[in-house]
Parts: structure tokens; sequence; C-alpha cells
């Protein structure tokens, strides 16, 4: 449990980290350090895309899987780690 | 029985019958023949062809008795020519005629895919059954359920660890950045440095003079006016012509416009500002200009008295309000400024004089002239003693006028130019070598080519590049010098004549230059565009390199004169040593007594040396015996 915390606030200090976010399979967000109605959004938009990349990489390749999706926009980062239940989600400001 | 009856139109033919019985004539039956009658009565404006069979009753059902006839005319309408009146005539007609496979059209209509379009609104959603999203407290307890699971520790535990990673990359890199934005792709320009010879200008005269001096037309560069002198000492014959000549450069076979002066130009310029006016420089050290609308004849010629005493080598309009000033210079060492409304005399003079007396018997002889529109209150001055003299117009006394002067050259200077993008940096070409200078350094060249089997006669920096000048020389070899791309050997040498090359003058835009030679011949040159166009960077680099040679010059100048100083130095402490010996040293008689001894000790040494040698010989020879 302390770990948890220490990963995610160890996360959520690196340099342009602008927020964090754990969600459950069910879109749920578990742990959030932006408000609730991003939060909502980020995790409601970033499961059905997620879920998309993923079916993408197995129909090209049925063993592959998807480990790691980052989107890179004009104003910050989007990195998604999914797995089977949960997914990590942090938005980061990249280095100019 | 049939008749036939024909109805015809009015006015051709009429018909046979104008009625039609009811009765048969012939067999007197009583019976009316109805007649069968397919006719209707002519009408006077239509056209109708009608043919009417009728028959009897009773001899319906008989059969047929079909028999031939011979064809009869029935109808022959001839055409009527006042009908055509109301018609043209069509020639040609067009007639489409197609030979394809008959195709048809067919439409079809899918059956009607209907789509709709349709909003999801997000809600927050995915909560199990049991909990109330509202609720706060029901959303935080199941939150906290969640985190307490195990898989969830180890999950977040490893998703973070990825996570940080990739966090970490970004910011160790921008991986979008632009690396290689302000390199520019380098166009290779393959061509090979060449000049091509476009038109070659022959004196028209039997006897050949020099080409001594050439200047382009100010205005576009389409005229080109050579000025033609003997300048061997005492070669001129009776026959030679003293004219010069303005050439169009279109047309190699005859000048354009002669020029008659009263004897031979050395040099002749355009107006910069006037394009008819020319000003030259003659043989017997007068200056003459002329008009070219005016004619041959120059305008006006300065006085014999004040003008120069030895041909006068060169001349160059400055920089005026009115734009009739011009200078002149010559080997009888004066610099002398005329305004071309008042030849009568010149405005001003200047003695070359570099122990700045005035002196004429001193002065230095002139041999080129530099003035540089940009700085209007110098002038250079080249002389035939090897020292290029550097002058103040502006001066209030004679002697200040001479500012300063190079030294470093064998021979009379040809030429002497200042960069046109680096004004402080000047060639001069003489001897057989060519060498930039900057201002600020005295005592030598701060770039200098090696010395040439020939000799070089006139130089000019190109009008568009920093780093290229030209150089003719004596054996007829034009060299392209580029100091950027090489610096110990031309960048293109041609061979432009068999004789001397003499005079040079390069167009203002740096592409056409011309080079006169020593029997006169005026060649028209080409450049490859390789050098006449401005490279990258090639400013900057000319300035560093500048920079740099006049840097290692200074140090070098400063070297020297710690050297002297301590030569100096040292030079005076010996003094001062000789002096303290001075008891001990011998007159000048004991020395003369001494060396005498010594002298005649050798002598009697070596007679000695040699009777030995003859005494063996003899005792030798007695010995044989």
């Amino acid at each position: 449990m302390a770990e948890v915390e220490e990963t995610l606030k160890r996360i959520q200090t690196h340099e342009g980290v602008i927020g964090t976010i754990v969600v459950n399979a069910e879109g749920i967000p578990i742990r959030t350090t932006l408000d609730n109605s991003t939060t909502v959004q980020y995790a409601g938009l970033l499961h059905q895309l997620t879920m998309k990349a993923r079916s993408t990489v197995r129909d090209i390749d049925p063993q592959n899987d998807l480990t790691f999706l980052r989107i890179r926009s004009k104003k910050h980062e989007i990195m998604v780690a999914p797995d089977k239940e949960y997914m990590l989600i942090v938005i980061q400001n990249p280095s100019e | 029985h049939v008749y036939l009856l024909l109805s015809k139109c009015v006015g051709l033919l009429y018909s046979s019958a104008s009625s039609l019985p009811s009765r048969c004539f012939r067999c007197k039956d009583i019976d009316v023949l109805p007649t069968l009658k397919l006719s209707c009565f002519p009408t006077a404006l239509t056209m109708e062809i009608v043919y009417v069979y009728t028959k009897k009753r009773n001899e319906f059902g008989r059969q047929c008795n079909f028999s031939d006839r011979s064809a009869e005319l029935h109808v022959d309408i001839l055409p009527d020519p006042s009908l055509a009146v109301n018609f043209i005539e069509r020639d040609p007609c067009d007639v489409p005629i197609q030979c394809t496979q008959e195709m048809s059209e067919h439409e079809v209509n899918t059956e009607r895919f209907e789509s709709d379009t349709r909003g999801i609104n997000h809600v927050e959603g995915g909560w199990p059954k049991d909990v109330n999203p509202h609720e706060m407290e029901q959303t935080i307890r199941f939150r906290k359920k969640v985190e307490k699971d195990e898989n969830y520790i180890s999950t977040v535990m490893q998703l973070g660890n990825n996570m940080e990673h990739c966090i970490k990359q970004n910011n160790a890199i921008d991986i979008y950045r632009e690396y290689f934005e302000e390199e520019e792709v380098v166009e290779e320009s393959e061509v090979q440095p060449s000049a091509k010879t476009i038109n070659v200008f022959r004196d028209p005269n039997e006897v050949k003079r020099t080409a001594s001096s050439l200047s382009w037309h100010p205005d576009g560069s389409r005229k080109l006016a050579v000025a033609y002198s003997s300048l061997e000492f005492q070669k001129v014959s009776k026959d030679m012509s003293l004219n010069s000549y303005i050439w169009d450069i279109e047309n190699p076979n005859k000048p354009e416009m002669t020029l008659k002066p009263v004897s031979p130009l050395v040099c002749l310029e355009y107006n910069p500002k006037d394009c008819h006016i020319l000003v030259g420089g003659s043989y017997n050290g007068q200056i003459a200009y002329w008009d070219t609308r005016k004619g041959s004849q120059p305008v006006e010629m300065s006085t014999i008295e004040h003008s120069h005493r030895d041909p006068v080598y060169r001349v160059i309009w400055l920089q005026s309000k009115t734009g009739t000033d011009t200078f002149s210079a010559s080997t009888d060492g004066q610099v002398l400024w005329w305004d071309i409304r008042k030849m009568s005399e010149p405005t001003e003079r200047l003695i070359l004089d570099p122990n700045k007396k005035g002196n004429l018997d001193n002065a230095l002889g002139a041999i080129s002239l530099e003035f540089e529109t940009t700085m209007p209150t110098k002038f250079m001055v080249g002389t035939e003693q090897g020292l290029v003299v550097s002058c103040n117009r502006k001066a209030k006394t004679p002697a200040e006028k001479i500012v300063c002067m190079y030294s470093g050259h064998h021979g009379p200077i040809y030429a002497l130019q200042r960069n046109p993008f680096f004004p402080k940096n000047f060639l001069t070409v003489a001897d057989w070598t060519a060498r930039i200078w900057s201002e600020d350094i005295k005592e030598s060249s701060i770039m200098w080519t090696k010395y040439h089997t020939a000799y070089l006669s006139d130089g000019s920096w190109s009008p568009v590049r920093p780093s290229v000048f030209f150089t003719i020389k004596m054996d007829g070899t034009l060299d392209v010098w580029d100091f950027l791309f090489k610096q110990n050997d031309p960048t293109l040498s041609v061979k432009v004549c068999d004789e001397a090359l003499n005079s040079l003058r390069v167009q203002d835009n740096g592409h056409f230059l011309a080079c006169g030679s020593q029997l006169g011949t005026v060649t028209l040159l080409e450049i490859s565009s390789g050098l006449c166009t401005l490279q990258k960077n090639e400013k900057a680099l000319a300035t560093a390199m500048f920079e740099r040679e006049t840097k290692r010059e200074k140090i070098l100048e400063a070297r020297h004169r710690e050297m002297r100083l301590k030569e100096r130095s040292r030079s005076e402490q010996s003094k001062e040593e000789d002096t303290k010996e001075g008891d001990g040293e011998e007159s000048p008689e004991e020395l003369i007594t001494r060396i005498e001894k010594d002298f005649y000790e050798i002598v009697e040494a070596e007679l000695k040396k040699r009777d030995k040698g003859e005494e063996k010989k003899v005792a030798d020879a007695i010995k044989s015996d």
C-alpha cells in the first residue's frame, strides 16, 4: 500500500507531469490528481482508445499485445500504461 | 367497271372526269352503281394524289384476274424554282455516322442504407450496482476497497515502472526536435570554373599599338572605350595612328566611335555620372575630355604649361555634386585635380615627395591611382618605386596630405584597388606578385601570391565576390584567384593571347571582363557563373581571413619591433662596454705594426716550408742516383 503511494507520488513529482490517473477495467478512476470532470473525461475516452489500439495490434499479429500508448499533442503528452484490469494514465509536458 | 378518277392540283393537269356517273352507260343497268369512292374533291392548294376504285356489286367475289401492265407514269411533279426562294441551300451538311455497339442506359437505385447520427453523453459510469456515483461516501469506500486489493498494488507498481521510464525519457531528450535546421543542403556545383572568349576586338590600324587602358560604359556596359598608345620608349613610328576607339561589344569588326586626341591616350575613363563624357590622359601629359555626342575631337584640353610633364598614367573621376571633377597621376611625381569645365589650370596639385617638402626632384613617379567613392576624402597612389602612398585630400597643408606609405614591392605598382566589400583591404599588382594589404599594417602586405615567372601588368577585384580577384601577366595569361578556395595558385588560369597583356577591366556585373594586349587586341571574356555568384558565407569567411592575416602581421610587426629594440639596447650596451675597454685597446699604429709582424711571420714560415721541401727532393734525387 505504501509502495503504491510512493510510486504514484514519485511519478507525480517528475518534471513536467501534469496529472496521474489510475483507472480500473470499468473505467472508474481509482486514483487521480486531477479534478473530477477532467478525470472522468480522460478515463472514458482513453479507455476506448486503448481498447481500439490493443485490438489493432492484435489484429495485425495475434501474438502481439499493446504494452504502452503515447499520444503526443501540441500541448502535452498523454501516456497510457494498460493492463488487464487497471490502467495508468499520466499527462506530461515534455521538455521543450 | 372501274373508273379511275384522278384529281389533280389546279393548274397542272385536268381531271379526266369532272363528274361522277351514277349509271353505267354501257350496260344500261338500271341499278345504280354504288361507287366506291375513296376520293376527296380536289382542293386548290394542297397536292393530293387520289386513287378511286369503283366496282359493280355483282362483281364482288369474282376472282381477280391479274394482268401485267406496263409502267405508267402517273405523276410527274417538276421542281418549282419559285418555291426555292423560301429556302436556303445548306452546304455542307454534317451527317454524323457512328459505327458502334448500340448501348442503352439503365438506372438502378440500391436499397437505401439508413444511417443515423448519435451522440453519447459521458456520464460517470461503470460503478457497480450497489454504489451510487453521486454519494461521496460510497465512492470513497469503493475506492479504498480497490486500493487494498493485491492485484491492484502489483499492477500499479509494474505500470508505474514503465511509466517512469517513459517520463524520464521525455525529460531527457525532445525526440521531435529539429536537429539539422540550420544546415542547408550544400549544393555542390560540379561546374569547373572557366572563362570563355566571347569577342576579340583588333586594332584596325596597320601599326599596332598597345591597348593601354579600358573603360566600360557606365550604363549597361554595352560599350567599351579603349585607349591605344605605345608605351615603349621612343618606339613611336610616324605612321602610328593617334586614335583611340569606342567599341560596341556586339560588333568586333568596326569600332563604333573614334576619339582623336592630339597625342595618343594612355588612359581613358567614362564619367560614371554622365555616360557621354570621357576623360583621357595622353602621352604628352595633357588631359582632354570628350563628349560622344559632339564628335571625335576633344571638347577641351588642358594647357601644356599646366599639365603633366610625363605621360598621364591614370585618370579617375571624382565624386562631386557637379560630376565634373577628375584627378590624374603621372610619373612626373604630380597628382593634379581638374574640373573639366575649366581645363586651363588644375584646381589642385600634389607633389609626391616622401619627405613631405613638396620637392619635385625628390618626388615619386605615380603609375596608378585609387579612389573609392565611399571614402571620398582618401585616395591612394601607386608609385614607380614600388611604394603605395596613402593620401588625405582634405588636409590643410600639403605636408599633411601624404598620410603614410606602404612598402613591399620591387617594381612599379601597375594596379591598386580597394576591395569593394572590405575597403580597408586593398590589392596591389606589381613586379611578379600581387599583394593584398590592410590599411593598418604598413610594414608588409597581409597576403601575397607567389613570385611568378612573368611580370604582372594589371589586376582588379571582382565587383561581386569579395574573395575573387583577377591578374594578367606579360605572357598573355589571365589568372583568376579565389583565396577562399585556394591560396597558393590561381583558381583559373587562362591563356588569352600570345603577346603580353597590358590592361584589364571587369564589368560591373562581374560576369564579363575585357583585357587588352600589347598588339592592341582586346579580348572579351565571359567568366563561368561559379566565379561571379556570391557564395554562402563568403563575406563572413573573407572577413575572417582578412582579420586573421592582419592579426598575424600585427603580431609579426610587434615582434620585429621588440627585436629591434633589443638589438638597439644591446648595441648600446656593447658600445658602453667598448668604451670601458678603451685603455687596453691598441692605437692604430700599434695595430699596424702588429699586423705587419704577423704577416711577415706567416710569409717566412711558408718560405721555410718550401725550402725544406726542396732539400728533401734533392736528397731523394741524390739517393736514387
